[in-house]
């Protein structure tokens, strides 16, 4: 739970992005400053091309701001380079796509497993892990189903799995529900709303639907690069 | 501060780690496209089998020429009239030897062990009713010493038979086996065209020559014996001449050239009108025939094998793109940009491994019946087959680098969003 005066677990601080130079350059992020509290869950809305991808790829370690600060646990981390970030989302971010994203071909446990894969884990400590977090998404049953044998909402559940199984601080999902019906829908965000309740996982997640974003506890509005208001609590959405 | 307070950059990844890690990565992507994968390393099995059987082959060639080369004991210079092929011609027939320059030979020429003439006929040999056309070879016993060629039973020819050019011979084992099978022929009486003569030995088998002749099939008589009644007249068609081993056999040669020359009144400048022939000299050269030819083939398999590594990178490259999204899923869950690399450069390295493990195998079959085949000897050359499998992991260390590093090197954003 976020105490009040407490240090935020992530902060955006005059963030800009711009993509390409000179005449086809393109400012995509144009000063975003942005506070996220350990233990939150944040919509993140707004029209298309606002900026939100980009804010969360730079939130995910995926990507580096132009300008401006980002810190991590008070620490500065917009100036790290490519091995720094990928150790970073290793240890301590999930992510969650639009696609899902599983490896074709693949158990839902091998993909499960993959991130403790790059972490060194042994094959037991794997296999127990990858098990523990698919037993959290409801589908221990289907560990040794390839994808193309999952409903789109299972695979999503899978990549959930796969999110969580290193017990990151953050999960990050960047429209996670828009390949999917509303029903299906509901069952991804009573999954992230529990996951953030019970593992105190903090959650941020792009959505264009305010029926998603009501399930968030802060919602933050972009608008044409820049962070138009952040509502919280029963105003939210 | 609790311990999920440490500073955020958590250090680097282990090497160790990561090597165990992409191996079995490599094995799992292996896995999954198992027909590409078969595919890929087709090129490199083809190569590896290609290479390996040739060279096997090849040295089989050259161990079986060595073995000939052994089995005739020591060194032996052939003397025959004339020039060698190629040369003269037109001039007139040049003196068959006589049994004075043996002597010669013998008595001047150091180093030289034993000396043999030869008359040569064919004929027909005839026991009982089967019949066997052959090479009736008039020598004396010296001929014996000069091969080193063993009695097998009975006993060799006498002085007094080879000065009164009587009427009996030694059986060569190929002649034995057509017409005596099963019979000891020592004793019995053995027609020659019209000529009998009775068997007081047989000779041990002596195998292919250096040409692939026969040398067992023969039929040894006094030389006087050959030359009153098959041949008609007093020639001597060649000299054998066995070289102490422990000279210089070019010397020998040198010397046995020097003496022809005075004693058939060649001068200064004008050619010899006869030819020594060297078994080692000819079976030296055989064998650097077979080591280059082994050489020229086993290169042009070796291209093979450099185009099975061209096609493990066209594959592997494609395999980048068609991957690209599972890159920027390995990239976006915490792989560093290294790990990505290895993955694809060991899939690579155990890819052409695993082909060239598998062409060795092949080669190692397909020698074993092409030996027996051509009836050469299986030679397993341990470090044919280790450098064949080094040069295929190095194919794929090579080749695979491109790819690979292409692989690592691309943004994980873009890499997720490539469809
Ligand atoms: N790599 C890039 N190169 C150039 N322009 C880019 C790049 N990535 C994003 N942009 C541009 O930046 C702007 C913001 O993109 P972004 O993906 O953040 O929008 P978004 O808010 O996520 O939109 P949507 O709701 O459609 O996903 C867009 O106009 C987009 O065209
Ligand atoms: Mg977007």
């Amino acid at each position: 739970m976020p105490e009040a005066g407490s240090e935020p677990l992530i902060r955006l601080i005059g963030v800009t992005k711009r993509f390409g130079s000179g005449d086809a350059a393109f400012q995509a992020l144009k000063g975003v400053d942005l506070d996220i509290m350990a233990g939150d869950f944040m919509a993140v809305m707004g029209p298309s091309g606002s900026g939100k991808s980009t804010t969360m790829n730079i939130l995910g370690c995926l990507d580096v701001p132009t300008t401006g600060s980002f810190l991590f646990r008070g620490h500065h981390i917009e100036s790290l380079g490519r091995d720094q970030r990928a150790l970073l989302r290793r240890r301590y971010l999930g992510f969650v796509f639009q696609g899902f994203n599983l490896l074709a071909r693949t158990s839902a446990l091998e993909n499960v497993e993959l991130p403790l894969l790059y972490r060194g884990d042994d094959k037991r400590a794997r296999r127990a892990a990858a098990l523990a977090a698919l037993d959290q998404v409801g589908l221990v049953d289907w560990a040794s189903h390839t994808p193309s044998e999952l409903s789109g909402g299972q695979q999503q559940r899978v990549a959930i799995a796969r999110a969580i199984v290193t017990h990151p601080d953050v999960l990050l999902a960047d429209e996670p529900t828009g390949n999917l019906d509303s029903e299906r829908s509901l069952e991804i965000m009573e999954l992230l709303t529990r996951l953030n309740r019970d593992r105190g996982i903090t959650v941020l997640m792009v959505t264009h639907e305010a029926e998603m974003a009501a399930f968030a506890r802060t919602v933050v509005h972009f608008r044409d690069g820049l962070v138009e208001r952040v509502t919280t609590g029963a105003l939210a959405a | 501060m609790t311990e999920a307070d440490a500073p955020p950059p958590p250090g680097r990844a282990s090497t160790t780690r990561l090597v165990g890690t992409t191996v079995l990565l490599a094995l799992r992507a292996i896995r999954r496209h198992l027909l590409r994968s078969i595919l890929t390393v087709l090129g490199i099995v083809i190569g590896v089998f290609a290479v390996v059987t040739i060279v096997t082959l090849g040295k089989g060639a050259t161990e079986s020429t060595r073995q000939q080369i052994s089995s005739l004991g020591a060194n032996i210079l052939t003397v025959l009239p004339g020039q060698a092929a190629g040369r003269g011609g037109g001039g007139e027939t040049p003196p068959p030897f006589k049994f004075e320059d043996l002597d010669a030979i013998r008595d001047q020429v150091a180093g030289v062990t034993a000396v043999a003439p030869q008359a040569q006929s064919s004929a027909t040999a005839v026991h009982n009713a089967a019949n066997w056309s052959t090479t009736v070879n008039g020598t004396t016993d010296s001929y014996l010493d000069a091969q080193d060629w063993k009695i097998e039973d009975g006993r060799r020819f006498t002085d007094a038979e080879e000065q009164a050019g009587k009427s009996v011979c030694l059986m060569g084992s190929t002649v034995k086996q057509n017409l005596y099978p099963g019979e000891a022929p020592v004793g019995s009486t053995l027609r020659l065209g019209n000529v009998s003569c009775t068997v007081i030995g047989t000779l041990a088998t002596r195998g292919a020559g250096g040409f692939g002749q026969d040398n067992d099939d023969t039929v040894l008589m006094p030389i006087k014996a050959v030359q009153r009644r098959f041949t008609g007249n007093r020639d001597i068609r060649a000299i054998i001449v066995s070289a102490d081993p422990a000279y210089d056999s070019a010397d020998v040669q040198e010397s046995i050239a020097k003496l022809l020359r005075e004693r058939r009144n060649i001068s200064g400048g004008k050619l010899d009108d006869f030819t020594i022939f060297d078994s080692r000299q000819i079976a030296d050269t055989l064998s650097g025939i077979t080591n280059i030819l082994t050489g020229i083939v086993g290169a042009v398999a070796a291209i093979s094998l450099l185009v099975g590594g061209i096609g493990i990178m066209n594959i592997m490259l494609v395999s980048v793109t068609e991957r690209t999204r599972e890159i920027g899923i390995r990239l976006a869950i915490g792989a560093v940009a290294r790990e990505v690399m290895l993955q694809f450069l060991v899939e690579a390295v155990v890819l052409s491994c695993l082909g060239g493990l598998i062409g060795l195998v092949l080669a190692l079959f397909a020698s074993l019946g092409l030996a027996a085949a051509l009836n050469v000897p299986f030679v397993f050359d341990p470090w044919t087959n280790l450098t064949a499998f080094l040069f295929s992991g190095l194919i794929g260390v090579v080749f695979g680098y491109f790819p690979a590093r292409r692989a690592a090197a691309l943004n994980p954003i873009d890499a997720l969003r490539y469809e």
